[in-house]
């Protein structure tokens, strides 16, 4: 037994996944070809990048006009919350086999699938969000004769934007992670190292898991930086 | 799907794989299997608890898909029978991790594909896997034995990949070996699983020794290889020999003869150490061995079209298997 640990092949490690991210390496079932390497990372990485913007734009389509109509009116509270807890409990790999007798796979199937992933945090914060904006400011508003779209659109969702920004960043995170698991359904992700051990080693899984954390990272940031932009100054300041 | 259809078959596949393993009973074994020997009529019949191998454990681990958990199942459940001590682990993702799991201790044995074994373990290339099923066992157990691990003797039924399309698609290009997709293969799109893309044995193969340039590839589940013919969204697609849809829907899927030998054909082979082996005594191969002899492939297709088209749990796959062998009560 103990000879036998010895002899097992090196699994993964930092120095070994950061190798694989910029050099192509050797593979046992590729008949000589080399795997890995900084063209295919970047190459995943980009799908992986596409396939979530597509998702969180679709998510963002259909839930943010819902969550803002529903706040603004205060009706709606059952399905804005109810159907948003509902739709953490799918299980995504369940969706996209269910998706894919429907409508096949591909990149259709998978931005549904993760969309559907990110409704639910954008819709349930931009609810609860628009809900809890101060009632005397939204009188204050009406009363200066501002119309209902513009109470939304120049009020609410302003006062609301720290709420409605973590729904977004949330479902973002929901995406990118989730889209890992795209190779399962037509489109090459990074989750093809993730998934592929047999051919890109335990290194190429580490390196995979690696890159989906920084990319959601940058993600986090960039919306970040984005929802700081967004703030108007006037609450900016009050919050410090 | 058509219930009334699948119960029928169901029915019919139940005779059938009783009458087969009777077949396999009576006859010893079929001739792709030359590694039986005469001891074959002993050995089939009822498996003998014996209360000595109450005191040893044994985690039976196999790959997670239909194929292999019914494989486990009915390593499990037959050395259950024999009065051991029985865990089961039938999620072990990829070969690789598999392979980690027999060398660490992590489980006691797990059964592989000779073929899987050469290539992905040892580095060989699809062409230089021996075709024949005792001499790709005896090669397996050579590299293994380097490594501190053991394999038993192969299954009578051997599964391979293939390229498989529908019968309509076949039947317009002209295709029924491999190579005819030349000239044609840049109109069709190819689906596989996510490894498919790099592996010698799969698409890396199909361009390099075949020549073939497919118009896309895309990566998808294993469990979608019938679901993306059937949508059309696939013209070609990669399913294994053992598949059941295969005898079970054959004016619809056909597969394509590999004339190249990209894609070898493997026996299962029951893999572990040796320091298992000392631990569990002489019923744990023996029980093994026996209990794999009446795995035919029609045998082996009846008890995939169980779990993947009639939905059963491969552990009532495997009882019904060892039920109707004879091998259990």
């Amino acid at each position: 037994m103990s000879l036998a640990l010895i002899q097992a092949p090196v699994s993964a490690s930092f120095g070994g996944a950061f190798e694989f991210i910029f050099t192509p390496q050797t593979s046992n079932v590729t008949g000589g070809k080399t795997v890995g390497g900084l063209s295919q990372v970047v190459e995943l990485t980009l799908t992986q990048l596409e396939v979530t913007v597509l998702a969180l734009a679709l998510a963002l389509v259909v839930a943010l006009p819902a969550g803002l109509y529903f706040g603004h009116r205060g009706t709606g509270e059952l399905v804005a919350i109810g159907l948003g807890n509902a739709g953490r409990a799918v299980p995504e790999l369940a969706l996209i086999a269910l998706m894919a007798a429907v409508i096949g796979v591909g990149l259709l199937n998978l931005t549904v699938a993760l969309a559907i992933l990110g409704i639910p945090p954008i819709l349930t914060n931009t609810f609860v969000g628009i809900r809890e904006v101060d009632r005397a400011s939204v009188d204050a508003a009406r009363g200066i004769g501002m119309t209902e779209f513009e109470i939304v659109h120049k009020v609410e969702a302003p006062m609301a934007l720290p709420s409605i920004f973590t729904g977004i960043r949330t479902a973002t995170i929901n995406i990118v992670a989730t889209a890992t698991i795209a190779p399962l359904a037509g489109v090459a992700t990074l989750g093809e190292f993730i998934l592929g051990e047999n051919v890109y080693g335990a290194n190429g899984v580490l390196a995979g898991a690696i890159m989906v954390a920084l990319l959601a990272l940058v993600l986090e940031f960039s919306l970040a930086g984005l929802q700081r932009l967004l703030t108007s100054k006037g609450l900016r300041l009050s919050a410090v | 799907m058509r219930p009334q259809f699948t119960r029928l078959r169901a029915a019919a596949a139940l005779l059938l794989a009783l009458a087969l393993s009777f077949g396999v009973v009576a006859c010893g074994s079929s001739d792709d299997n030359s590694t039986g020997g005469s001891e074959d009529r002993e050995n089939a019949g009822a498996i003998t608890s014996n209360p000595g191998n109450a005191k040893v454990s044994l985690t039976i681990g196999s790959k997670n898909f239909p194929e292999q958990e019914i494989l486990g199942e009915i390593y499990a459940q037959a050395l259950a029978a024999a009065g051991y001590k029985v865990k089961s682990d039938l999620s072990l993702g990829s070969e690789t991790v598999a392979h980690k799991a027999v060398k660490s201790g992590a489980v006691s044995g797990y059964p592989e594909y000779a073929s899987t074994a050469l290539t992905s373990f040892f580095g060989l290339e699809p062409e230089e896997v021996p075709s024949d099923a005792t001499e790709a066992w005896e090669k397996s157990d050579e590299e293994f034995e380097k490594e501190g691990l053991v394999a038993f003797e192969p299954t009578p039924f051997a599964s391979a990949n293939a390229v498989g399309t529908l019968k309509k698609t076949a039947e317009k290009y002209g295709l029924e070996d491999v190579s005819d997709l030349e000239g044609v293969s840049e109109k069709l799109s190819l689906y596989g699983s996510p490894e498919c893309r790099q592996r010698i044995d799969c698409l890396a193969g199909l361009e390099e020794l075949y020549g073939l340039k497919f118009k896309s590839f895309h990566p998808v589940d294993i469990s979608l290889r019938y679901t993306v013919l059937e949508k059309g969204q696939a013209d070609l697609s990669i399913l294994f020999t053992t598949d059941p849809q295969l005898s079970a829907e054959k004016d619809k899927f056909v597969i394509l003869e590999d004339d190249k030998h990209v894609f070898p054909a493997g026996n299962v082979i029951f893999v572990t150490t040796p320091t298992v082996v000392k631990k569990a005594g002489p019923d744990y191969e023996k029980t093994i061995v026996q209990v794999q002899k009446g795995l035919t492939l029609p045998v082996m297709q009846e008890l995939d079209a169980r779990v993947e088209l009639e939905k059963q749990t491969p552990k009532q796959a495997a009882a019904a298997y060892l039920k109707s062998a004879g091998y259990t009560g």
